[in-house]
């Protein structure tokens, strides 16, 4: 399997969730489990061939896993590998350091020699 | 959009290296100003517990203690916030303290936000998936066969 390269997973899951029908469709399906492109539809407010459309995208992204099937019966399940690599990202973002360093600096501050 | 694999922070502190040497590795410097309470098993392959109260509960994180080399350089090992406690991805923290005049200048890096989660991609990954999908319907198995 080649190496990934991190940017481009976390690149490709803020684009996907930038897009409010496909936060809808991975919503459903974390919330929900698998499902296929007619059970999406019954749930949400857009049309099959619409979902298909976005699960295809989905899936080019590798934030949804296709199950073997019947094509029209092909259930997608949630995968979150791609999602843990843009958490990584996020908690290189909310580490703050800066905080952490000036409560270290006021401690020592205010504290006895 | 590069992730940063990469955090580094100097800042310069009137005290000696003793006296940070002491707020950074002691259960009471730790428990200060890093987190709300510690404990410190201070050498190498040592864990150390910070905890963190948060409204009613609390939340604790463990570090594992890698360089012990008073009072120049420490570092642990820990866990990426947001990620479950069974994610083997773990940040490198290094301080470094050097003499600067009367006072300390401190350096903290962090590393390793942009490794590639292996275990999650491979098969052991899918694998996993398919074992929770198997436990479960032998779970289901089991409440029927007891109904």
């Amino acid at each position: 399997m080649p190496r990934p390269d991190p940017e481009a997973v976390a690149a490709a899951v803020f684009a996907s969730l930038a897009e409010p029908t496909r936060r809808s469709i991975l919503s459903a399906l974390a919330a929900h489990g698998p499902a296929t492109a007619t059970d999406l539809s019954s749930q949400l407010p857009i049309t099959r061939q619409a979902i298909t459309k976005h699960l295809e995208l989905l899936a080019a992204a590798g934030l949804v896993l296709p199950e073997p099937g019947e094509r029209r019966r092909i259930r997608y399940r949630v995968n979150a590998a791609p999602m843990a690599v843009a958490q990584s990202y996020l908690a290189a973002l909310a580490r703050d350091w800066d905080s952490k360093l000036a409560r270290l600096q006021r401690s020592l501050d205010t504290s006895a020699p | 959009m590069p992730i940063p694999d990469r955090i580094e922070r100097t800042i310069d502190l009137a005290q000696p290296r003793q006296r940070v040497w002491e707020a950074l590795t002691s259960a009471e410097g730790l428990g200060g100003w890093f987190g709300d309470r510690a404990t410190v098993d201070l050498r190498p392959g040592g864990t150390a517990y910070v905890e963190w109260d948060q409204d009613e509960d609390s939340f604790k994180v463990a570090l594992t203690i890698v360089v012990v080399e008073p009072p120049a350089r420490f570092a642990w090992t820990w866990g990426i916030q947001g990620l479950p406690a069974t994610d083997p991805r773990r940040t490198y923290v290094e301080f470094t303290l050097a003499p600067n005049g009367g006072g300390t200048r401190l350096t903290v890096v962090e590393s390793g936000f942009a490794q590639v989660p292996d275990e999650l991609l491979d098969t052991a990954y899918h694998g996993n998936v398919e074992g929770w999908r198997k436990e479960l319907a032998e779970l289901a198995d089991y409440l029927d066969a007891a109904a």
